[in-house]
C-alpha cells in the first residue's frame, strides 16, 4: 500500500526524523492562509499524488510571494497533473502540501527495501540525491551505498560511518551524529509499521547544518495490515482506478490495463499467462483478474460482472483450471452470473481439470451464448478473433 | 527417488481443525499420504478424518515420528507454526498460507535455515512426488510418476503445465510450488542442486514469472553446473511494472524483475523458453526425448 508524501511525513515527525515546516490545503486559498504561518518566502508547493516524477510534470513549484502561491496552487489544483508514471491521461490532485523552501547545501538519497536475494532490508545510501536512485545505480554504481541489516543486530553504528566516510567531499564531522540518528530512526519506522520501502529523495543538508527529509514515500507490506490498523486507515481510495476499489471490496485481484480483451482465470500466475497468450494471439488484455486458486460461484459473478462494466471490453476469455475447486461448480457461477448481468460482448470459455465433462455439459445445456475452446492456445486465438 | 518427500514421509499436519486444514487432509489421505499427526494448539485428544490432533509439534515428532509438516495456519501465527516445526526437528516444512507478513518472513527463514530444514513456500500449493505421496493442495489426479522434475512459483499455473506433461505422457519425479512471495524457504536454485543428484529426474521444468532475480540465478547455475535437460516458462509479460499480480512477489520495481530480462537470461545460458504457454507439453516432449 501507497500513502502521500504528507502522510509519509507525519510518521516521519513521529519517529523523531526531520521535516520542513508544511501545511496541507485543498483549495489556493487555503493554500495562501497556511502559508502565512510557515516560515517563508520562499515556499514550495507540493502535489500530493501517489505517482513520481511530480516535479517534472510541474507538481512542485517554488513560489516567492503570496500572490505566486495563489496562483501555483491554482494551477496545480485545476488540471490533471501528468507525469512519466500517472500515464498520459494525468491524475487529479486534491490535496497540496505548502512547506518552508530550505537553503540546500547538499542533496542525498537514503531509502529502505527489502533484499529478497538477502532475505533482510537492507539500507541505500548515495551522494547523488535528487535523482532516481535506479538511473544512479545504472549511470554510477559507485555512488550507490548499500548496508544489509541483520534482523537480529538491527542497523549499527558501524554501518552509518561506513555511510558517511565514504561521502566525497566529506560534510563537518559535527553533522555525522544527525546522518546516523536519521538512519536508526528510519529503520525503527520501517520495523515498527511493517515498511516494503521508505525513501527520502533527496535528504538534504542545509546551509546552517541540519539534516532534513525534503521528500519522504513510504510503502507499506498489505500483508502486514492486519496488524497495522492506523496505517490501513491512510489509504486513498482517490487514487485507484474506480473499478479497482470495487473489485477489492469482493477480494478479488483486478488490475485495469489497456486493451480491450477481458480475462477471468482462476490463479495469480495462471492469469498472467492468459494475458500473455492473448497478446501473442494479437490481441490486448483489458485487465488481470485472478478469481483465486480455489475461487467460488460468488467469486466468479462478481469478477464477470466487473469486468462488463469496464466499456472498452470487447469480448471476454474466461480460463478455469479446476484442481480441488471443480469445473461443474465454476460454470453454474458462469451461467449464474451471466443471468444476473447481461453480455453483450462473445464470450469464450475455456475449462480444463477436475469435473471438465460435467462443466462443459453445463454450459452446452445453458441458453447462453458461449464458444467453448479446447484448449488455452485455441481460447486465446478464438477471442482475438473477435478483436481483430 | 525424487526430491524431499517420498513413501517414507510422515506428515503433521498443523492447523489441521481448521476449513482448509481439515478439508486438505481428507485430499491428501485419498491421495495415500501418510499423515501421522494434525496439531492444533487447545485441540489435543481430538480426532480429524481419523488422524490424532496434538497440541504441539514436538509431540507429533517424539511420539509418532513426523518429518515433514504441512501448516494451514491463518497469516498472524504462521510465523509461530514454521518455527515450532523448525525447532521440533521437522526435515521438509510446507507453508501452504498466504498473507505472512514479509518481516515474520525474514525470521522464519534466518531460524530454519540454522536448523537445518527444508522451508517449502510459503504461499506455496505445496510439494508432490506422484505416485508416493503428496503434501499440499495441489489435484493429485492431474499429475503422472516420471521423470520430469517441476519447479513453479505458482499454484495453478502449475497445475495447467503438469496437465499438459502427463497428456504428451511426460511423468513427473517431484513437483515443487515455491511460493509467491517475496521471501520464500528455497529458490529454483537450491531444487536443482536436489534434482541434479535425483536419479529419477531425467529433466526439469522450471514455471517462474516477474519479481526478483531467482530465474536469473537459476539460469546461471543452470549453465554451470546443472547436467540434464531444462525447458522454462516465464509468465508475466504484459505485466504492468509497478502494479502487485495477485501474487505479493510478483512485481516489477525499480526496473528489475521483467519477464523479458528472465527469458533473455535463460536464452542467453542455451536454455529452451517456451512462450507459448499453449505449446509447453508439446515443446517439453522434444526437449526431453
Amino acid at each position: 500500500m501507497k500513502i502521500h508524501e504528507f502522510q509519509a511525513k507525519d510518521l516521519f515527525r513521529n519517529f523523531g526524523i526531520p521535516v520542513p515546516s508544511g501545511k496541507l490545503a485543498t483549495t489556493p486559498g487555503q493554500a495562501v492562509d497556511n502559508a502565512k504561518s510557515i516560515p517563508g518566502p520562499p515556499w514550495v508547493v507540493k502535489a500530493q499524488i501517489h505517482a513520481g516524477g511530480r516535479g517534472k510534470g510541474g507538481g512542485v513549484r517554488l513560489v516567492r510571494s503570496l500572490e505566486e502561491m495563489s496562483k501555483a496552487a491554482d494551477a496545480i489544483l485545476s488540471n490533471p497533473l501528468i507525469t512519466p508514471q500517472t500515464g498520459p491521461a494525468g491524475q487529479k490532485v486534491r490535496q497540496i502540501l505548502i512547506e518552508e523552501g530550505l537553503d540546500i547545501d547538499r542533496e542525498f538519497y537514503l531509502g529502505i527495501v527489502i533484499d529478497r536475494k538477502l532475505e533482510s532490508p537492507v539500507m541505500i545510501f548515495s551522494q547523488a540525491g535528487g535523482m532516481e536512485i535506479e538511473e544512479v545505480s545504472a549511470q554510477h554504481p559507485e555512488l550507490v551505498l548499500i548496508e544489509s541489516i541483520d534482523s537480529a543486530q538491527g542497523f549499527m553504528p558501524y554501518q552509518a560511518r561506513n555511510f558517511f566516510y565514504a561521502l566525497d567531499p566529506m560534510p563537518d564531522k559535527k553533522v555525522f551524529k544527525e546522518f546516523s540518528a536519521t538512519m536508526t530512526r528510519l529503520y525503527k519506522l520501517f520495523l515498527a509499521k511493517d515498511c516494503s520501502l521508505v525513501e527520502i529523495n533527496p535528504l538534504v543538508l542545509t546551509k546552517s547544518g541540519s539534516v532534513v527529509a525534503l521528500d519522504a514515500k513510504i510503502n507499506f507490506d498489505d500483508n502486514a495490515l492486519f496488524r497495522q490498523k492506523e496505517i490501513a486507515q491512510l489509504h486513498d481510495p482517490y487514487e485507484m482506478d474506480e473499478l479497482e476499489v470495487k473489485a477489492a471490496e469482493s477480494n478479488l485481484n483486478y488490475i485495469r490495463l489497456d486493451g480491450n480483451i477481458g480475462a477471468m482465470v482462476n490463479g495469480a500466475g495462471l492469469a498472467m499467462a492468459t494475458m500473455d497468450i492473448i497478446k501473442l494471439a494479437g490481441a490486448e488484455p483489458a485487465n488481470f483478474l485472478d478469481v483465486g486458486g480455489g475461487a467460488s460461484e460468488e467469486m466468479v459473478t462478481n469478477g464477470l460482472k466487473i469486468i462488463l462494466s469496464d466499456e472498452r471490453v470487447k469480448a471476454i476469455l474466461i480460463n478455469i483450471f479446476g484442481g480441488i475447486m471443480r469445473c461443474d461448480v465454476l460454470a453454474r457461477g458462469v451461467v449464474k452470473a451471466a443471468k444476473e448481468v447481461k453480455i453483450n460482448v462473445p464470450l469464450i470459455v475455456r475449462l480444463e481439470g477436475t469435473n471438465v465433462k460435467e462443466g462443459r455439459e453445463i454450459l452446452k445445456n445453458s441458453d447462453l451464448d458461449f464458444s467453448v475452446a479446447q484448449d488455452i492456445e485455441e481460447a486465446a486465438r478464438m477471442v482475438a478473433k473477435q478483436v481483430s | 527417488m525424487g526430491i524431499l518427500v517420498d513413501e517414507n514421509t510422515k506428515v503433521v499436519v498443523q492447523g489441521i481443525t481448521g476449513n482448509e486444514g481439515t478439508f486438505h487432509t481428507k485430499q491428501m489421505l485419498d491421495y495415500g499420504t501418510n499423515i501421522v499427526a494434525g496439531v492444533t494448539p487447545g485441540k489435543g485428544g481430538e480426532e480429524v478424518e481419523g488422524v490424532p490432533v496434538l497440541n504441539r509439534v514436538k509431540d507429533a515428532v517424539d511420539i509418532y515420528s513426523a518429518n515433514t509438516s504441512c501448516i494451514f495456519v491463518p497469516p498472524p501465527f504462521a510465523a509461530d507454526a514454521m518455527i515450532e516445526a523448525a525447532d521440533a526437528g521437522i526435515d521438509v516444512i510446507v507453508c501452504i498460507t498466504e498473507g505472512i507478513p514479509t518481516l515474520d518472513m525474514i525470521k522464519a527463514v534466518t531460524f530454519i535455515r540454522k536448523c537445518g530444514a527444508v522451508l517449502i513456500g510459503p504461499n506455496t500449493p505445496g510439494i508432490i512426488s506422484p505416485g508416493k505421496t503428496k503434501v499440499g493442495i495441489m489435484p493429485g489426479h492431474v499429475h503422472k510418476q516420471g521423470g520430469i522434475g517441476v519447479l513453479s512459483r505458482s499454484g495453478t499455473l502449475t497445475y495447467e503445465v503438469v496437465d499438459q506433461l502427463t497428456r504428451v505422457g511426460l511423468g513427473q519425479s517431484t513437483c515443487i510450488g515455491l511460493g509467491g512471495d517475496p521471501i520464500v524457504g528455497a529458490s529454483f536454485v537450491d531444487h536443482l542442486r536436489r534434482f541434479k543428484e535425483d536419479t529419477e529426474t531425467k529433466g526439469v521444468v522450471l514455471i517462474g514469472e516477474i519479481g526478483g532475480t531467482a530465474e536469473e540465478e537459476a539460469a546461471e547455475y543452470i549453465e554451470e553446473e546443472f547436467d540434464k535437460p531444462v525447458a522454462a516458462f516465464i509468465a508475466g509479460q504484459t505485466a504492468p511494472p509497478g502494479r502487485r499480480m495477485g501474487h505479493a512477489g510478483a512485481i516489477i520495481s525499480g526496473g528489475k524483475g521483467k519477464a523479458e530480462d528472465k527469458i533473455h537470461a535463460f536464452k542467453s545460458h542455451g536454455i529452451t523458453v517456451v512462450l507459448n504457454l499453449g505449446q509447453l507439453g508439446k515443446t517439453a516432449l522434444q526437449v526431453f526425448t
